[in-house]
């Protein structure tokens, strides 16, 4: 078979190219040709559709992403140490210690096949942890599924649970958290976002570039096949049709045994000090590590495509470009370190081969059985994508949902249809206990596990002998985005802060992960835009910087788009993870007490978890953000750990108090007997921010009290932890805590007829 | 009892870890130049004579439970 070589390509200008299938636009395609000054050759083609493909080029969100970079680089504790740009952002922890942390959406592959596409998400980022010489210590996932009774669930959910847990306990990685949320909105088109979290010595940190002529790059790790080929532009940037995927193109599969190699390869690698650039191999594979590679140095680079080591000999050079193999890294090393190279890799087992070297001047040539076939600023591949200003238009039915607020609804008028609420609130898919999932996964390996699901965030010991840790805590309310997305997102950010804030951690940076509709509606755009100016107003407002994060458009079913969801993934940092606040109660006699600002906020009902529970709706307005009552609450939390005054706090957010206080009776196997001022039902389900439900030893209620004044807070005694097993609001009701704890814990291994309880 | 045997195996073009685990421990113990690609076979009996629409119901029954399309590949046959 011949190839389309440069030299064919400027001979026949007249081929035509199937560009509207490899998805570039009739102008993408004449600026390619502009770009070359000739048609592209049929590898060109391939790089340039992947590496333009909405996924790898951020096309439509570039111009709305760099807002971000208005913001300070700098963390309530210190400089960032890298930032956008990088792999994953790194951040300062102190004690010589530094975090990079990243979250990344793996969504359409994961609806085409579940447990491939779960587990390789979780794969891409841990090799992007690892590209920062950054050693993965943690993951979190934070999953959205349409509802939890719909029959399409019961084939993507427990996929998506067994490759993330699959995956993750096979490279020794604790899983420590995330999110389980159900919503019609992800029926067809469910939502996998993994984070990683990995460290490493602040005098490992090497920002690799591939510069110095005549380096070798090196391509290490799994063999190259023909596994989602296009899927970065096809499987990334299509939709699917109600009634199943339109397309089934080859998944990928898959090794964690070869990842585990990789990564001790890798840091092995790292820390012979032989990496001079390095990339991981993710969406587009050798098209975009090698141009990636070479537009971050400063010369050229040649590649023999031709020595890739290819699991199936019939692939041909455009198909290796494309490939998405996993378990693969591309570096760039001194000719002098090839030795040490190889014999590291061959401790490991991990196959390395030289395909090519950096080159003067600065053009990417990429060579065939000795023809050229590819010959291109490496830049206008990786960088200089099409940017798009995309319309945006507020939509018409915006004000139609504000007005129909949720005043209109019937309200419990009795105790007892209180308590029914009160139960199926608790017990709803979105907020009962979520063990089903999290028992799968690995929480505990590596040992240095402080917290982790059912707990408010995520925490990791850093430190043995100081006891220095990170909290991780990832949130997305898109509900409250839906009715606003500027408040909305504000809101994801404030619930991410004060769930790492509540554990006792100081919340110091986020990574984000945008997960929205098709860009091409100018509606979707919209809250796009208005999505990234609400996370600049917060992370301002707060001190958080962002480090990083991605975004995933083209998320619907048919034609309808899933509701806006920022993801926010926020990382705190604790001095002594033996302080850290669990969220349960401890101990009987303690008093119950809210804590939140001194001016209670308004609304809170419209748009919560009673609203969707009870009457399936959802319209009207967002509770406003309080930053200043969410530092204060955050500095409270922060002394209050310090200084050993707290049994238990857990933070206030879907389903308000009402969900809190059953989850701390029920994670504490203790009752609770509260009298709340006001409205029982306000008091119960608004879902106002910046407040946390604290329980503490009555002789610390004093202090307490005029810690929290200090901050700006109101802390106001609402009751008292009893051993007496049920929940009761005083002149209103009580329930059973057994029932309720076994209902909270039925829902959903019931609901997936898998495993229930009784 | 008659028998319908349905052999699973991952499409070529797909990653086979178990596959390639078992070549790496052949060679390990000495048996070089042999290359493991591993599915998976069910037999499956069947109440009285297996007639046409037994064939087809089997087939549906790996196309919808014990092959994942996706994937793997699948081949229906008469056990003789």
């Amino acid at each position: 078979m011949s190839v389309d070589t440069v030299a064919n390509a400027k001979a026949t200008p007249q081929v035509q190219q199937p560009w509207a299938e490899l998805g570039l636009k009739a102008d993408e395609y004449e600026s390619i040709k502009q770009i070359l000054g000739r048609r592209p050759t049929s590898c060109e083609l391939a790089m340039y559709s992947v590496m333009w493909s909405e996924h790898c080029s951020y096309k439509s969100s570039k111009v709305h992403l760099a807002r971000f970079g208005q913001l300070e680089k700098t963390t309530p504790r210190g400089p960032l140490l890298a930032g956008i740009g990088e792999q994953a952002g790194v951040v300062d922890v102190g004690q010589g210690w530094a975090v990079t942390f990243k979250a990344e959406s793996h969504n359409h592959p994961s609806y085409v096949e579940p447990y491939q596409g779960a587990a390789t998400g979780v794969g891409g980022i841990v090799r992007d942890i690892l590209a920062m010489g950054a050693r993965p210590v943690a993951s979190m996932d934070s999953l959205r599924f349409g509802k939890l009774d719909a029959p399409d669930t019961a084939r993507v959910l427990p996929g998506i649970v067994a490759g993330v847990g699959g995956y993750g306990n096979c490279l020794g990685l604790p899983n420590i958290g995330g999110e389980v949320v159900f919503d019609d909105c992800y029926y067809g088109n469910p939502l996998v976002n993994a984070l990683s979290v990995g460290v490493l010595r602040h005098e490992d940190l090497h920002l690799a570039f591939a510069r110095g002529t005549g380096n070798k790059v090196i391509l290490y790790g799994a063999t190259t096949g023909g596994d989602g080929i296009g899927g970065a532009s096809v499987l990334a940037s299509e939709t699917f049709d109600a009634d199943g995927p339109a397309k089934r193109p080859s998944v990928q599969v898959g090794d964690p045994f070869m990842e585990k190699l990789l990564i001790e390869c890798t840091l092995e690698l790292f820390q012979a000090g032989i990496i001079n650039g390095i990339q991981d191999l993710g969406a587009a594979g050798i098209s975009c590590a090698t141009s990636e590679l070479a537009s971050a140095g400063d010369g050229g680079m040649h590649i023999d495509l031709d020595l890739v080591p290819l699991r199936d000999n019939t692939l041909t050079p455009e198909e290796i470009l494309m490939s998405e193999s996993q378990e693969r890294m591309a570096c760039v090393v001194e000719p002098a370190n090839l030795g040490k190279f190889f014999e590291i890799c061959a401790k490991w087992e991990v196959l390395a081969t030289v395909i090519g070297e950096v080159t003067e001047g600065d053009r990417l040539i990429i060579d065939w059985h000795g023809e050229t076939v590819v010959d291109v600023d490496p830049h206008t591949v990786a960088h200089e994508g099409p940017v798009y200003q995309r319309p945006l238009t507020r939509p018409a039915w915006q004000d139609t949902l504000i007005a129909d607020s949720t005043d209109k609804l019937p309200r419990p008028q009795t105790g007892i249809e209180l308590a029914d609420q009160f139960l199926a609130v608790v017990t709803s898919p979105n907020q009962a206990d979520k063990s089903w999932v999290t028992d799968q996964y690995d929480r505990y390996v590596r040992g240095n596990t402080a917290l982790a699901q059912p707990q408010d965030s995520g925490m990791l010991r850093i430190d043995e002998a100081t006891g220095l840790g990170v909290a991780l805590a990832t949130d997305a309310n898109a509900r409250f985005t839906m009715l606003d997305p500027f408040v909305g997102a504000e809101l994801s950010l404030c619930e991410a802060y004060r769930n790492v804030a509540v554990t006792g951690a100081e919340p110091v940076a986020i990574t984000d992960c945008l997960n929205f509709g098709s860009p091409e509606d100018p509606e979707v755009m919209w809250q796009f835009s208005q999505a990234i100016d609400g996370l600049i107003k917060g992370c301002q407002a707060l001190g958080t910087p962002v480090t990083g994060g991605n975004v995933s458009f083209y998320n619907r079913t048919g034609e309808v788009n899933i509701m806006p969801t920022p993801l926010v993934g926020m990382l705190g940092v604790i001095d002594d993870v033996r302080q850290r606040v669990k969220a349960g109660f401890r101990a009987e006699g303690d008093l119950i007490a809210l804590v939140g600002p001194a001016t209670p906020g308004t609304g809170g009902i419209d748009g919560s978890a009673w609203a969707q529970v009870v009457h399936g709706h959802l319209g009207g307005k967002p509770p406003q953000p309080d930053y200043a009552a969410e530092q204060g609450l955050a500095k409270l939390m922060i002394q209050a750990a310090k200084d050993k005054l707290l049994a238990s706090a857990h933070d206030l957010s879907d389903g308000g108090l009402a969900v809190a206080l059953a989850e701390s009776a029920i994670l504490g196997g203790l009752g609770a007997q509260v009298a709340l001022a006001g409205d029982d039902f306000e008091e119960l389900f608004n879902e106002r921010p910046a407040r946390a439900l604290l329980s503490f030893d009555p002789e610390k209620r004093d202090v307490l009290t005029s810690l929290a004044n200090a901050h700006g807070l109101s802390l106001q005694v609402i009751g008292r932890v009893t051993s007496i097993e049920e929940i009761s609001v005083a002149g209103s009701f009580s329930v059973s805590l057994v029932d309720l704890t076994r209902a909270w814990r039925n829902t959903i291994p019931a609901a997936l007829g898998i495993g229930g309880q009784d | 009892m008659a028998k319908i045997i349905v052999d699973v195996m991952p499409k070529p073009e797909i990653l086979d870890p178990q596959g390639k685990a078992i070549t790496g421990s052949l060679a390990r113990l000495g048996y070089s130049g042999l290359s493991v690609r591993q599915g998976k076979r069910f037999e499956i009996e069947v109440d009285g004579e297996i007639t046409p629409e037994r064939l087809e119901q089997a087939t549906q029954a790996a196309d919808s439970l014990l092959a994942n399309t996706t994937i793997e590949n699948y081949v229906v046959r008469v056990d003789q």
